[in-house]
C-alpha cells in the first residue's frame, strides 16, 4: 500500500459535493469514509424518498432528474463495491485533534482522519417575522422536503414568503403537485431583481427556466412586498399580513407559511476545525476561507454550499476539486483542473447574480418590533437582543451570552444572522463589525446516554 | 378521512402501519416520518417549553430540533427524520417519570 492510500480521508456529507469528492478519491485508489445525516445519499436537493415510494426521478427532480440519477447511481455503486465506508444517519457533533465525534442512533463513535473534506451544504437563510414561532410556519426547504421525500403538503392553504430561487421553485412545485398555494410574496422588488441580471446572464437557460416557473405562479406572485406578521390562534397559523408595493395592507388567510431568504452556509464544523472566516458582503454572511480548490489549511478541504453558495452543479465541481487538492497534497500526480475552475467561475457569476437579485432583508430585521421572537428555540425577543447590545456592547458573542439568542437547540442556525443584524443596528454599525457567533460542540444535540456508551 | 395539517398529494398506495400516540392507536403509511404520521390527523407535535404556542416542526432536515417528541420509554426523537414503525409508542409530552 502506498503512503497516500494509507492516509485516511473522511468526507462529511453525501450531497452532490460529498459524492463527487468520494468518487474522485476512489478513482485515485483511496478508500474514503463518508459520514452523512441522510437515510440515503443525495443530500437535500437530490434527497431520495424512502423505499417503496414510486415517483420517478423525473417527477421528483424535474429538469435535474438526470443529474440526480447519475449521482445516486454513482454513490450506490461505490458502496456496493465496498470502495468506501459509509455511515448513514450519522451526525458529526464535534471535531478535536483530527478526531470526529460521530453520533449514530444514539451511540457515539470516534473516527480519526488525516484529511477532512467538509461538504456540509446549506439550509434556508431565515429572517424572523413576527408570529413565526407558531405551529404551521416552516422553512421553504421544509415544504420542499415534505413534498419530495413524503409526497405531502404541510398545510391546506399555504403562503410562501421570502426571496430567492427557492421561493419560486417551491411555489411552482407545490402547485404542480396539487397543493393549495394562495400567495407567493417576494420581498425583493422587480427593480432590485433586475440588478442581478448581469450575473444571471452567465446561465441564460437556468435563468429562463426560473422565469418560466415564476410564470406558473400567475397572480399569486407579488414582488416588492413588505411582510408584516403571521397571525395565529391558539392552535396554528390563520393568516399572513403584508403590504403590497403600493403600501396597501393585505391579509391572506392560510394555515401554513413557508419562509426563507435564499440560503445560509452550514459552517459549524468548519468553525470547530479552525477554518478562518470572513464576512462576505455579497452573501451578507460569514463564510469560511479557502483557496480556489477548496483548501482551508491544516488538512481540511471545503466543498459545496457549506463553503460558497453556488448550488448543486457548482457543488459537484467543488467536490471534485477539493478531492483533487487533497490528492495533490497527498503526493498524487496533479490532474488538470483548469476546465473545472473555469466552469466554477461561471457558476459563481450566476450565484452572485442571485445574491444581488434576492438580498437578505436587513432593514426588515433591523426594524422588527420589540416583542417579536428572534430565537425560535427559546422564544427570545428582539427586545432581549437589543437589551443585550445596550448592556454588553456591539459584540455578537457577548450579546449571545446575555440574551441566550444562538444558544438554543438549533445552535443559532436560524437566528444567528438576524440576531447579529439586530446587535449591529442597536450599536449603530454594520453587521460585519459585530462579529459572528462562535460555533460550539456538540453541533447537534446529543443525549447524555451517548457519552456514557462511547466506544 | 384525513382532517389534520398534512395533505397527501402522492404516494398514497402504501401499506398501513399502526402506532400509538399518547396511548391512542393511530394509523400511518409505511415510509411516513413520525412528523407526517402525527400531522396527518393532527395540527401540532408538541407544546413549546418557552411560550404558549404549540409546535409542528420547522426545517424538516434535522437542524432546528423543533420537532422533538418523546417515546414512552423516555428518549426523544426528531419527528422529521425518524421513520414511523409499527407499534411505535409516542408522546407529545415528557413521560411522568422523566427526570
Amino acid at each position: 500500500m502506498s503512503e497516500a492510500s494509507s492516509q485516511k480521508v473522511v468526507i462529511v456529507g453525501a450531497g452532490p459535493a460529498g459524492i463527487r469528492a468520494a468518487a474522485t478519491l476512489i478513482e485515485a485508489g483511496l478508500h474514503p469514509v463518508v459520514i452523512d445525516e441522510g437515510h440515503r445519499a443525495g443530500g437535500q436537493i437530490y434527497r431520495r424518498p424512502p423505499d417503496g415510494f414510486v415517483r420517478t426521478p423525473g417527477q421528483l427532480y424535474g429538469s435535474e432528474a438526470a443529474k440526480a440519477r447519475a449521482l445516486h447511481a454513482c454513490f450506490d455503486k461505490l458502496v456496493e463495491a465496498g470502495r468506501l465506508t459509509y455511515f448513514a444517519r450519522s451526525s458529526v457533533i464535534a471535531v478535536h485533534d483530527r478526531r470526529l465525534h460521530v453520533l449514530e442512533e444514539g451511540c457515539l463513535h470516534v473516527i480519526g482522519y488525516d484529511r477532512l473534506i467538509l461538504a456540509t451544504g446549506a439550509s434556508d437563510r431565515i429572517a424572523p417575522v413576527p408570529g413565526w414561532q407558531n405551529a404551521g410556519v416552516y422553512s421553504l426547504g421544509a415544504a420542499q422536503i415534505a413534498l419530495k421525500a413524503q409526497g405531502v403538503a404541510l398545510g391546506r392553504r399555504i403562503v410562501l414568503i421570502g426571496s430567492g430561487p427557492l421561493l419560486t421553485l417551491v411555489g411552482a412545485q407545490l402547485l404542480k403537485a396539487g397543493a393549495a398555494v394562495t400567495a407567493v410574496l417576494d420581498t425583493s422588488s422587480w427593480r432590485r431583481q433586475m440588478r442581478g441580471f448581469p450575473g444571471l446572464a452567465a446561465r441564460p437557460i437556468v435563468a429562463l427556466r426560473g422565469l418560466a416557473l415564476r410564470a406558473r405562479l400567475g397572480g399569486r406572485y407579488h414582488a416588492g412586498v413588505t411582510v408584516e406578521c403571521i397571525e395565529a390562534d391558539a392552535s396554528c397559523v390563520t393568516a399572513m399580513r403584508w403590504r403590497d408595493p403600493g403600501g396597501r395592507q393585505r391579509i391572506t388567510p392560510c394555515d401554513t407559511v413557508g419562509m426563507g431568504w435564499h440560503l445560509r452556509a452550514e459552517t459549524h464544523l468548519a468553525d470547530l476545525v479552525g477554518c478562518a472566516f470572513a464576512y462576505d458582503e455579497q452573501w451578507q454572511q460569514w463564510l469560511p476561507q479557502t483557496d480556489a480548490m477548496g483548501r482551508a489549511g491544516n488538512g481540511v478541504y471545503l466543498a459545496g454550499d457549506g463553503a460558497r453558495l453556488i448550488g448543486a452543479d457548482g457543488a459537484e465541481i467543488a467536490g471534485r476539486l477539493a478531492a483533487m487538492a487533497c490528492l495533490t497534497d497527498l503526493g498524487h500526480a496533479a490532474s488538470p483542473v483548469q476546465a473545472d475552475l473555469r466552469k466554477l467561475a461561471r457558476l459563481k457569476r450566476f450565484a452572485c447574480g442571485l445574491a444581488c437579485a434576492f438580498p437578505w432583508p436587513a432593514e426588515m430585521v433591523r426594524t422588527m418590533p420589540d416583542d417579536a421572537i428572534v430565537c425560535r428555540c427559546e422564544n427570545i425577543t428582539a427586545a432581549a437582543v437589543r437589551d443585550g447590545a445596550d448592556f454588553g456592547g456591539g459584540e455578537a458573542n457577548r450579546v449571545k451570552s446575555l440574551s441566550r439568542a444562538g444558544m438554543g437547540r438549533c445552535q443559532g442556525r436560524y437566528c444567528h444572522l438576524a440576531a447579529v443584524e439586530l446587535v449591529a443596528a442597536q450599536s449603530g454599525c454594520a453587521s460585519r463589525d459585530v462579529g459572528r457567533f462562535r460555533g460550539q460542540a456538540p453541533v447537534r444535540p446529543a443525549p447524555v446516554g451517548a457519552f456514557l456508551r462511547e466506544d | 378521512m384525513n382532517t389534520g395539517r398534512i395533505v397527501r398529494l402522492a404516494e398514497r398506495d402504501r401499506v398501513e402501519v399502526q402506532f400509538f400516540l399518547d396511548g391512542e392507536m393511530r394509523y400511518a403509511l409505511a415510509g411516513d416520518t413520525v412528523l407526517t404520521a402525527m400531522l396527518a390527523p393532527g395540527h401540532a407535535l408538541r407544546k413549546s417549553e418557552f411560550g404558549p404556542e404549540p409546535r409542528a416542526g420547522f426545517c424538516l432536515m434535522g437542524a432546528c430540533q423543533d420537532c422533538w417528541v418523546w417515546q414512552e420509554a423516555g428518549p426523544r426523537l426528531r419527528a422529521c427524520s425518524t421513520p414511523v414503525t409499527g407499534g411505535m409508542r409516542l408522546r407529545t409530552t415528557a413521560p411522568e417519570s422523566w427526570p
